[in-house]
């Protein structure tokens, strides 16, 4: 009887310093001035910003927050609404925060929409692409902002988005 | 001022303080109620079904280890279909996981064995659902086997309130629950853990045990962590 057990790699990767969503959440922490029982609005911004909750933001949320480990994996598996993995073999976050909004992340979403046919909240037939929103990822600087795997896309059109998605999806077959 | 009043169990009248449980009144009464999720010293949670009793004026049964005690309550706590209660929650715990206590470190040690016998178990009326659960050998010191894991949380509860490493916590829900410890990582990678032992004293079945334990030779002693909590608070 095995079981698939977390391990000590996934659990405490580092999450790379440049990826402005930790500010984000970091943000939040501290809007709940750190208080434990703030842990579920905490984990529903996480699962915004990545479409899922992974297991390195899991400890970077225990530790900040100063929730046990197998606490936070408690709450975040006793709720349908979260999810431990990635929804597609690739996903795709968009973000209609406010900046990304005025620059056109609207005609993004609506292009990914019609030409992979698949919705927000969803994965295309194949399984191959996820697709999710999010609202503001923290470096508005860059918009429109389009997350895609662990991958920081900046000022996306509808014209070369396309072709990236294409090119991430093919390349992984 | 705390106000002591009167309330009946099982036809008898016996003192009561407000915030007692009906365990509690239960206890001092010297009337035997049937509790495994149950451990003094800990909070209470109510998970095992065990304890529950009825009281006057409701249809519902109550948990007597979770239940505070109401002024001039009627208490019943060994009717007929409080009997026939207990020896189906007991049999349910038989059903649904993999407990063949002749193969189990824990045979004649075991509180779900004994309570079992105690309600005059002889056989299981309901479908075995044997989910799949798995065992983790990881810990230097300590086994934990699922299979035989009841869900009871005394673990969970013991290492976060007396040891205070939290290590334990139950993930998932319904019939798919089940103790992880962290990020249910194996229970050896755990970063928590400070391998005192207590959540292996208290666990009440055989899912927790020391690897050192000789099949059907395995002690456990509950009352330890109990006794621990006293001797804390009397230093405070
Ligand atoms: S050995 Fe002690 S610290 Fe480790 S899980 Fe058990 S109670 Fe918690
Ligand atoms: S491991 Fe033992 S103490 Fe912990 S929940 Fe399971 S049966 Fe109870
Ligand atoms: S609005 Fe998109 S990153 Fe801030
Ligand atoms: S002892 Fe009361 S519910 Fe388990």
């Amino acid at each position: 009887m095995s079981h698939a057990f977390n391990t000590l790699d996934q659990v405490t990767a580092v999450p790379p310093k440049d990826d402005s969503r930790i500010r984000r959440i970091t943000t939040e922490i501290n809007r709940h001035h750190k208080r434990p029982d703030a842990l579920i609005e905490v984990l529903h911004v996480v699962q915004d910003l990545y479409g899922y909750i992974p297991l390195n933001l899991m400890t970077f949320v225990s530790r900040e927050m100063k929730v046990p480990p197998s606490r936070v994996y408690g709450v975040a598996t006793f709720y349908h609404f979260f999810s431990l993995r990635p929804k597609g073999e690739h996903n795709c976050i968009i973000c209609m925060g406010t900046a990304c909004f005025v620059k056109g992340a609207r005609n993004v979403l609506e292009k990914i929409e019609t030409d992979f046919q698949v919705q927000p909240g969803e994965t295309t037939q194949d399984g191959k692409l996820g697709l999710q929103t999010a609202r503001c990822f923290g470096c508005c600087g860059m918009a429109p902002v389009v997350v895609l795997d662990t991958d920081i896309l900046a000022k996306v059109t509808p014209e070369n988005i396309v072709g990236t998605l294409q090119e991430k999806i093919g390349n992984n077959k | 001022m705390s106000t002591k009043y009167s309330v009946t169990i099982d036809g008898k009248t016996v003192e009561a303080g407000p915030k007692q449980t009906i365990l509690d009144v239960c206890k001092t009464a010297g009337v035997d109620i049937m509790t495994l999720c149950y451990l003094e010293g800990v909070s209470n949670v109510g998970a095992c079904r065990l304890c529950l009793v009825e009281v006057e004026g409701t249809q519902k049964l109550l948990p007597a280890c979770t239940t505070t005690v109401a002024p001039n309550q009627k208490i019943q706590t060994n009717t007929d279909k409080l009997k026939q209660y207990r020896k189906m929650t007991l049999e349910l715990f038989f059903s649904e996981r993999n407990h063949i206590c002749s193969v189990c470190v824990a045979n004649n040690n075991c509180q779900l064995q004994n309570l079992a016998r105690e309600a005059g178990v002889d056989h299981i009326r309901f479908p075995y659902i044997f989910p799949e659960a798995h065992t983790d050998a990881s810990h230097k010191e300590f086994m934990m086997d699922h299979n035989r894991c009841i869900l009871c949380t005394r673990c969970v509860r013991v290492c976060d309130e007396v040891e205070g490493a939290h290590t334990w916590d139950v993930m998932g829900r319904g019939y798919q629950s089940r103790i992880i410890s962290d990020f249910d990582q194996p229970w050896g990678d755990s970063s928590t853990c400070t391998s005192c032992g207590k959540c292996v004293e208290v666990c009440p079945v055989g899912a927790l045990w020391p690897k050192d334990a000789m099949l059907g030779h395995l002690k456990k002693s509950p009352e330890m962590v109990t006794e621990l909590v006293h001797k804390r608070k009397h230093r405070s």
